[in-house]
């Protein structure tokens, strides 16, 4: 009877000479382009530069507290706040149906062993397609679009954050979907459950915790958009601190500075509470 | 005709290694047999081809009296509604309840809708009790899966098979997480179940004193071809030996005595 011993693996590690070459192909990249990008932190220390910096940094001191600008700075500080919220639930909306769509796991006429039909593969493609175009211009470009289109205020900052993380939150959601443990979403498609029902009694309880996490993360990147964002006029604390940048008002400046760190911290602490409680 | 079987079929995964070579077998409705061979015989790919969950290179399959490769894909995925496989590993979610893992076992039955409501309130509530109840877990309804013991969590796995309404039902390893003596009950309950509706049982196990004590009818499967296809009483230890015998070189030795080859069977895993 023959033995059903294979062969012995021979006494060289076969992925040696590989991780060898992506590392040096690595540095091929890295090196140039960091003398590309001109990296040169010395320019700070310039005569001229050193002298404007420490002006305007003059003006820091006092920090305006009066009651009307803080009033100002509340209202603005909640702007931010609902901005960065409501922009990501519609990014949420936006990216959980288009990755359930393009989920590969979840492809019936793909799931025992056979060929995804081709309607259902080019429809894969697509969602991936507009999923790029989505997060590739940036959220303060879609800001100033939107600036454009419906005018000053937070309804800009909420359409280009919902666009731009409805971009981001889709491609990493299908990456989630797609490394996680497949088993039970595949038994659930073995016995005959329908895809978006798999979906939800399968993938979803499985991957919850990570989706909760990253889609938290974006949140609290979503309140510092915001900020940039109201530069270019889409409300917040962003927008009033450009007018403060303007008028060369370092304590106006430093005041809302003071509350936009408040609030860095704030979601930090809110998202590690959430996380405890997705876990 | 109810039947279901295989008709020479041959099954390669992608790196060409062969699974399963020339396999035949027919099952009637309401029988109920099991499969044993060593580790690698091809058990679970056996069951995955009959679960239509493996499309194979050469032969045919029929399930439930058709034939699932030639139907189109959705009524392909219909039939796969009237048949319960069930993985060597439960496969449930660890933050997923109890309860909702258990009904997952109607979703080929509900709408979409009755089915996604069921998440925020189970809608059969009754029917999920009464699974659990026939395994004594009734006390587990409400817990998180990730809360459950090895061989509490197989059971909850295989209690999806009574909400279901499948007629031929597949189980890979149902009781490897269990001791003998709950091993073998819970076998007596799942056989109780598939004689109830007339359901085709078809269950691989390692343990090979629980097949013969259970199964009328024995599979022995090696190195992905069927051994011997009879019932129980004309199984022999000789035929034994010969399943399990040459796995890990053995073949190069002398061929243990009926005893010895017993008590390794007994033991192996």
């Amino acid at each position: 009877m023959a033995t059903l011993v294979p062969p012995a693996p021979p006494l060289h590690d076969p992925a040696w000479r590989a991780r060898v070459g992506w590392t040096l192909a690595a540095l091929a990249v890295l090196v140039p382009a960091g003398w590309l990008a001109e990296f040169n932190p010395f320019a700070l220390w310039g005569d001229a530069s050193l002298r404007a910096t420490w002006q305007f940094l003059a003006t820091f001191y006092p920090p305006r507290l009066d009651a009307p600008f803080l009033r100002d700075v509340a209202v603005a500080t909640w702007q931010t706040i609902a901005i960065a919220t409501v922009g990501t639930t519609l990014a949420v909306l936006i990216a959980l149906p288009l990755a359930l769509v393009a989920n590969r796991t979840l492809s019936i006429s793909a799931f025992a062993g056979g060929r995804m039909c081709a309607l259902c593969a080019t429809l894969r493609t697509g969602i991936r397609w507009v999923l790029i175009l989505l997060r590739s211009i940036p959220e303060i470009v879609w800001a100033l679009l939107f600036v454009r289109a419906v005018g000053l205020g937070d309804t800009a900052g909420v359409m280009a954050i919902a666009l731009t993380y409805g971009g981001m939150l889709g491609k990493v959601y299908i990456e989630i979907f797609e490394s996680s443990e497949a088993q039970g979403t595949r038994a659930l498609l073995a016995n005959g459950a329908s895809r978006t029902l798999a979906f939800a009694y399968g993938t979803l309880p499985t991957c919850l915790p990570e989706l909760v996490s990253y889609t938290i993360y974006r949140w609290e990147c979503a309140i510092r958009a915001s900020v940039v964002m109201g530069f270019v006029g889409a409300g917040g604390l962003g927008q009033l601190m450009e007018l403060s940048m303007k008028m060369l008002a370092g304590g106006e400046v430093v005041t809302v500075l003071v509350v936009f760190v408040a609030l860095v911290w704030l979601a930090d602490t809110v998202s590690a509470f959430l996380r405890r409680w997705a876990a | 005709m109810n039947e279901s079987g295989l008709e020479r079929v041959a099954v390669a995964y992608a790196d060409g290694t062969i699974a399963l070579a020339d396999v035949s077998l027919t099952l009637a409705p309401g029988e109920q047999l099991a499969i044993i061979g060593p580790s690698g015989a091809g058990k679970t790919t056996l069951l995955a081809t009959l679960a239509c969950a493996l499309r194979p290179r050469n032969g045919r399959v029929m399930v439930l009296g058709r034939e699932p490769w030639s139907l189109p894909s959705a009524a392909l995925h219909a039939l796969r509604g009237n048949l319960f496989l069930a993985p060597q590993t439960p496969p449930l979610p660890p933050r997923q309840r109890v309860v909702n893992a258990v009904l997952a076992g109607r979703l080929p039955g509900w709408s979409a809708w009755h089915a996604l409501k069921s998440l925020i309130r189970p809608q059969d509530l009754a029917a999920a009790h009464d699974a659990l109840d026939r395994f004594r877990l009734v006390d587990k309804l409400f817990l998180r899966c990730d809360r459950l013991s090895g061989g509490e969590r197989q059971r909850v796995g295989l209690a999806r098979l009574f909400v279901s309404h499948a007629r031929l039902l597949l189980l890979d390893e149902p009781v490897s997480s269990l001791d003998p003596a709950l091993a073998s009950a819970a076998l007596e309950v799942l056989q109780q179940e598939a004689h109830a509706r007339t359901a085709t049982l078809v269950v691989s196990l390692h343990a090979v004193d629980l097949a013969l004590a259970r199964f009328p009818r024995l599979i022995g499967l090696r190195a992905g071809r069927v051994l011997f296809d009879l019932a129980r009483a004309e199984v022999t230890d000789a035929l034994l030996a010969e399943l399990y015998g040459a796995e890990l070189g053995l073949s190069f030795q002398a061929p243990p005595s009926e005893a010895e080859a017993r008590m390794k069977l007994t033991r192996s895993p």
